[in-house]
């Protein structure tokens, strides 16, 4: 039951941290209707800001910086890529993505190389023990981080005149821009907020128990893609939702691993993956997802 | 209000979508003050010419070629839509356009998003909206989609209201309405326009939109075909005949006039063939 209760915990630890990066994927597809492939690179940017600068810095500076330098990437990408070309096909937008990610991933891999680089958290292998459970310090600080943030951009989302502009351009680009909704504002913001939430995210993916920021962080950064589709790509409540299913799901078969060996090795990182497929059987457009109407 | 530019100064406008000319050197003008009427059938380019105003051709693909719009005495070429907005021009769009999955408190909060800062004007706009609409105040946690025709519509004049424009352009506002439904609307934009507000208003009611405007225009396949004080293109028989569906008898005899323009527009084809019974209900 210990253990039980351990894997639960450690999965919405890590399913918060997906949601966060899930959630800045669903921020630019409703502002842009962009399908943002380029977000584990930028992922990947704000970690490597933060081990970079940690040493000079201090952990806490270099995360700020590193949190700062992630939105300035994104922002970066949406001011000289996206918006040369808004107005073209949304789908076009999207391979535009895939292309600025192979730019800044063959960057960042370049000066990553084979390292693993440490980023100087305050909580290194520490645990804490409630009774039988043995939970690390750093989950927990990620379970808390992902609360605060999501709690204040859902606040934010909900009552500020930036999430007033953010919903309305989500509904209609035409109709928003009709009453006097910046669009280049609106989708400058969803991509800076888009990158500094995944620093964060960037952080907790990478410390303790996983060794440290390394080119295939950018690969775990990848399951936020299922935790947003099986959410629904335009829904921020199932950003968190999906991110939360993902990172339990994960975490519970990969901790009975040996009891699921029949179906061979690996299946946690399978796992997220096959709750999208099933869940998008039932729900083509995701758990909370608009269905897509057509109105006669 | 003073300042005695006109509200808003087309000149010679030209605007397509790609090598379709949807509107030829269009001029029109709206006094200080007034309310105009833009009238047509489907495909006249009176949303066109909406568009090339609030500078959102660019979504529908098209872009003005030629010509100047100015609103106030100020030129609106070349602006972006919301620089457009925050120069006192706001749009109604065709359909109502309400954010369905918004409140209606939230839709009117969109609509002020133009006017930065400032709460006591937005709290006094938003004010007025409430007073024009009762309704909206009543239903303010609601969804939008929610909403009936008619509170949609009222909710896109209130949220475009909440811009306090000085030019409040509507596209179609008695679409799909109930006549009841539509008279209210028209009470609505005559008491806007009484506090001081210009209206442009396209319609293809040609009767409601006469009784509202004091200056009228006929866009005919992108062209202006008519123009006149409201009160004498109503007594016309070009308007009465295609416009208000009255005075048919004549529709044989004034082929050859017709066949000046070669129009294309759907509703043409009914003048043609002459229904018995009550003439065509307004073009839906």
């Amino acid at each position: 039951m210990s253990t039980f209760a351990e894997f639960l915990i450690n999965g919405l630890s890590l399913g918060s941290v997906y949601a966060l990066i899930a959630l800045g994927f669903v921020v630019i597809f409703r502002a842009t209707e962009v399908v943002n492939f380029a977000h584990a690179s930028l992922l990947l940017a704000g970690g490597y800001f933060v081990a970079v600068l940690h040493e000079p810095l201090g952990f806490w500076p270099a995360l700020a910086a590193g949190t700062a330098g992630a939105a300035v990437v994104g922002a970066a990408v949406e001011f000289l890529v996206m918006r040369r070309h808004r107005g073209a096909d949304h789908s076009v937008l999207a391979i535009v993505t895939i292309g600025v990610d192979i730019l800044l991933a063959t960057e960042l891999t370049r000066r990553i190389g084979t390292d693993i680089l440490a980023l100087g958290d305050p909580w290194g292998d520490a645990v804490v023990t409630l009774g039988p459970v043995t939970i690390a310090e750093t989950r927990i600080a990620a379970l808390l981080a992902a609360a605060l943030l999501i709690t204040a951009f859902l606040l934010a989302f909900r009552h500020t005149s930036w999430g007033v502009a953010m919903r309305a351009a989500a509904e209609s680009q035409e109709t928003a821009a009709l009453m006097g909704v910046r669009l280049g504002r609106v989708s400058l913001g969803a991509w800076a907020v888009a990158g500094a939430l995944a620093a964060v995210a960037a952080l907790f993916l990478t410390v303790f128990p996983t060794p440290g920021l390394e080119r295939g962080t950018a690969l775990a950064a990848l399951k936020a893609f299922p935790a947003a589709i099986l959410g629904g790509l335009d829904s921020t409540t199932g950003a968190l939702a999906g991110g939360l299913i993902v990172g339990v799901t994960e975490s519970l078969a990969t901790g009975y691993q040996t009891d699921l060996a029949f179906l061979g090795r690996g299946i946690g990182d399978l796992a997220p993956y096959l709750v999208m497929v099933a869940v998008l059987l039932i729900r083509p457009a995701g758990l909370f997802g608009t269905k897509e109407l057509a109105r006669v | 209000m003073g300042g005695t530019a006109p509200a808003l100064t087309v000149e010679d406008l030209t605007a397509g979508y790609g090598p379709v000319r949807a509107l030829r050197r269009v001029s029109l003008t709206v006094p200080a003050g007034a309310v105009v009427t833009v009238l047509g059938g489907n495909g006249a380019g009176k949303s066109t010419l909406l568009r090339a105003v609030s500078r959102t051709l660019r979504f529908h693909g098209g872009d003005v070629v030629s010509g100047t719009v100015a609103a106030a005495g100020r030129p609106l070429g070349g602006l972006t839509p919301d620089r457009v907005v925050a120069a006192g021009v706001c749009q109604v769009p065709e359909g109502r356009q309400v954010f369905a999955r918004m409140t209606v408190e939230d839709n009117l909060r969109a609509g002020g998003l133009a006017r930065r800062g400032d709460r006591a004007a937005k709290a006094a706009a938003l004010r007025r909206v409430h007073t024009l609409f009762p309704v909206l105040a009543d239903r303010a946690r609601q969804p939008a989609g929610l909403l009936s025709g008619g509170e949609q519509q009222m909710l896109a004049v209130g949220r475009a209201l909440m811009a306090a424009p000085e030019l409040l352009l509507l596209d179609e506002p008695s679409l799909g309405l109930a006549p009841l439904m539509a008279a209210r609307i028209a009470d609505a934009i005559r008491e806007i326009n009484a506090q001081g507000t210009a209206v442009l208003l396209v319609e293809q009611n040609a009767a409601l939109a006469l009784r509202l405007a004091s200056h009228a225009y006929v866009l005919e396949v992108g062209e202006v075909t008519l123009s006149g004080p409201a009160a004498e293109l109503a007594a016309s028989d070009e308007v009465r005949r295609r416009y208000l569906g009255v005075g048919d008898a004549g529709a044989a005899g004034d082929a050859p006039a017709r066949t000046a323009h070669p129009v294309l527009s759907r509703w043409d084809e009914g003048t043609r063939t002459p229904v018995p019974g009550p003439r065509r209900k307004e073009n839906r």
